[in-house]
């Protein structure tokens, strides 16, 4: 994984509460067994007509959110099925960050394994970002904050482990395999209890 | 030692190596659930790095989500939906080849949904730790088992080291009470505990239910209720084992036998929260107070007992849904008119589920112009229902009785619903699009399917169940 230390972006807004995993890629597009070029299905059925033509009704293909990379998402965006698929799709969409008040567990998770920031503000600043689209945000991992264009700044706070492997590019897997002999260890222990 | 939660009993016994400020625990897993659509990926992973499966014999796989449900040609041709469908498949057969994966695929006469082989194997037990690249893995916790869902990129952390780099999750129990009333079931029990507690009133946190009605529903309705945790946007589910749990598993394939049985029953007694353990935080349910209960919108948390008025939108988004579903505030969801009934999905295809619509189709028809699908959950349900006859009385009834697999809970493998057709489901999501594109998705009971597909509307069952009794 590449490192992710700082993005400045616009911001675009999808102030729907619950945008599930389905929404974000549905499942008949699941049969892929790769994990590049997700980023043109993503929000498949809201983002095109029946005809197969951008749906002008869809925030995200306003003129103003094209190129945006900071995307504000309504409460409990991500929640539903565990597909990985749906931050693959993202990603490969443009998105490199979501602002939410309350991100589903799995889906957070699998984000920040891939670099995607999913990060979690509070209820009267998520209020703010969401009435404010387009403004110009500077998010930095390493202070863990987010910078406004008045100087303000909003904190927020990422789990101390996946801070780390986003600003050091960590490959979990690679941490995991350091611990094998612990990991032995305890299946010799589970071996003798049985 | 201080008293403990059930859940703190499991993630205890599973710790490798203990969380930090600065780094989460090292979570050992005892099981491993593979299906076709989440593991590519990583065992592409695997293969790029030179790395290989850490525990071949804890892991278990399954076709079930881009399978068809209609069986094979004369020449052993499956009606796939699509050659990616066919694909995904065929990789899954030739990675669990490649890594010594047992898989129980079509030549299996115990293939099936990944959540229902599982228990039916007794690959779950009590005690385990269980993971799936699928979020209903949680369906697992029925037997007091900390299981639940993962992505892929974790998917082949497991497959490399059988463990999982996890922050330890809150506890939150969910105190059911009293009695479900007569002709209603698990499934109507966790849509109102959904409803009540909210699509994110469980997140960060792994649910216990407990309780007296908890206590009082077969390992059947406890994998119902455990598997729905995830649309309260809980980590997981947990039910403690007792005496019903043993019942079910005694003598499956994968549990121990003789004096090990013995041993190991008496080890899983011990899984209980201590006298005087606390939660983080605590919810009550009156079951007595529960009815047949459906989703009126678009998200599992939209759920009222449908004899009740749909209650006016308060959000823009809650119009939405509402006009997504066509739904009218100020009318109850009972009576509206169903193109599509299905029978199926992780959370409903089991034996008993299955003789609970069929309790209510028997000597009937459904209405005209309603397409009904009853999907059995594994290769083992439908032998058990072909031999009480089950089959025919859905064909019967004008059903399609179908091979087993996801169906249309997830509609990936072309079983689905046309734009706007409304369908009363057995599964678990009625997300927009869920079953199809412009699908209209109703969650329900099995009775509650049933009996709407006869009326040709949203029905109660229980007027179905007097009349039989009549
Ligand atoms: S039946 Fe539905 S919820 Fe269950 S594993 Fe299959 S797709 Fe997932």
């Amino acid at each position: 994984m590449k490192p992710v230390t700082r993005l400045h972006s616009r911001t675009a807004v999808l102030a729907d509460e619950n945008i599930d995993t389905d929404r974000i890629i549905p499942a008949r597009f699941l049969t892929t067994t790769e994990r590049a070029g997700l980023g043109k299905l993503c929000f498949n059925d809201w983002r095109y007509l029946p005809d197969g033509s951008d749906n002008p009704a869809f925030p995200l293909n306003q003129p103003q959110a094209k190129g945006c990379a900071i995307l504000v998402a309504g409460r409990n965006f991500g929640c539903g099925s565990s597909r990985e698929h749906a931050p693959w799709a993202l990603l490969d969409y443009g998105i490199q960050a979501v602002l939410c008040s309350e991100i589903a567990d799995i889906f957070r998770n699998n984000a920040l394994k891939n670099g995607l920031l999913a990060i979690v503000v509070s209820e009267a600043e998520h209020h703010w970002l969401l009435t404010h689209p387009g403004t110009e945000l500077t998010i930095d991992v390493q202070g863990q904050y987010i910078a406004l264009p008045d100087g303000g700044r909003i904190p927020f706070q990422l789990e101390p482990f996946a801070r780390h492997c986003l600003l050091n590019g960590v490959d979990q897997l690679g941490y995991l395999l350091q611990h094998a002999d612990a990991i032995a260890h305890y299946e010799q222990h589970l071996e003798q209890a049985a | 030692m201080s008293a403990r939660t059930l859940f703190e009993k499991l993630w205890d016994a599973h710790v490798v190596a203990p969380e930090t400020a600065d780094t989460p625990a090292i979570l050992y897993i005892d099981l491993h659930l593979v299906h076709e659509v989440t593991s590519p990926q990583a065992f592409s992973e695997l293969r790029e790095r030179g790395l290989k499966l850490r525990r071949a014999d804890r892991t278990l796989a399954t076709l079930d989500h881009s399978t068809p449900t209609l069986p094979a040609n004369d020449k052993g041709e499956r009606p796939y939906a699509n050659e990616e469908a066919k694909a995904q498949v065929a990789q899954l057969e030739a990675n669990c080849r490649e890594f010594g994966v047992e898989l129980h695929g079509w030549d299996s006469s115990e293939r099936g949904i990944v959540h229902v082989i599982g228990p039916e194997l007794g690959a779950t037990q009590p005690g385990m730790t269980i993971v799936c690249g699928d979020s209903h893995t949680s369906t697992h916790g029925a037997f007091g088992a900390l299981a639940f869902g993962i992505g892929t990129t974790e998917v082949g952390h497991v497959m490399a080291t059988q463990c999982l780099l996890q922050r330890k999750p809150r506890t939150l129990a969910i105190h059911v009470d009293g009695q479900l009333p007569k002709g209603v079931g698990a499934k109507d029990l966790i849509l109102h505990i959904i409803g009540e507690i909210g699509v994110d009133g469980g997140t960060g946190h792994v649910i216990e239910y407990r309780g007296e009605a908890i206590e009082a529903l077969s390992m059947d309705e406890r994998m119902t209720v455990c598997n729905m945790s995830i649309e309260a946007g809980a980590r997981a589910g947990l039910i403690a084992p007792d005496e019903v749990t043993f019942d079910w598993l005694k003598g499956r394939p994968r549990v121990p036998q003789g004096a090990a049985w013995d041993a190991a029953v008496a080890k899983w007694r011990a899984l209980r929260t201590d006298a005087g353990a606390s939660y983080d935080r605590e919810v009550r349910i009156d079951a007595s107070k529960v009815k047949p209960t459906v989703t009126y919108g678009t998200h599992p948390g939209m759920a009222i007992a449908m004899d009740v008025p749909v209650p006016a939108a308060r959000t823009a988004q809650e119009t939405r849904a509402l006009d997504y579903m066509r739904a009218q505030p100020g009318k109850p969801m009972q009576g509206t008119p169903v193109d599509v009934v299905f029978i199926g999905s992780c959370t409903n295809s089991r034996l008993s589920d299955l003789r609970e619509a069929a309790e209510i189709l028997r000597g009937r028809r459904i209405a005209d112009g309603v397409r009904m699908l009853v999907v059995p959950g594994s290769e083992a349900v439908r032998r058990d229902a072909e031999r009480e006859g089950l089959h025919q009385v859905f064909t019967a009834a004008g059903a399609e009785w179908r091979v087993p697999g996801c169906s249309m809970c997830i509609a990936m493998n072309g079983d689905l619903a046309q734009p706007g057709q409304l369908v009363v489901s057995t599964s678990n999501r009625n997300f927009e699009g869920r079953q199809g594109k412009g699908a209209r998705t109703v969650l329900a009971s099995p009775a509650t399917a049933a009996a709407s597909a006869l009326a040709g509307s949203i029905a109660d069952p229980r007027e179905y169940l007097v009349e039989a009794a009549a």
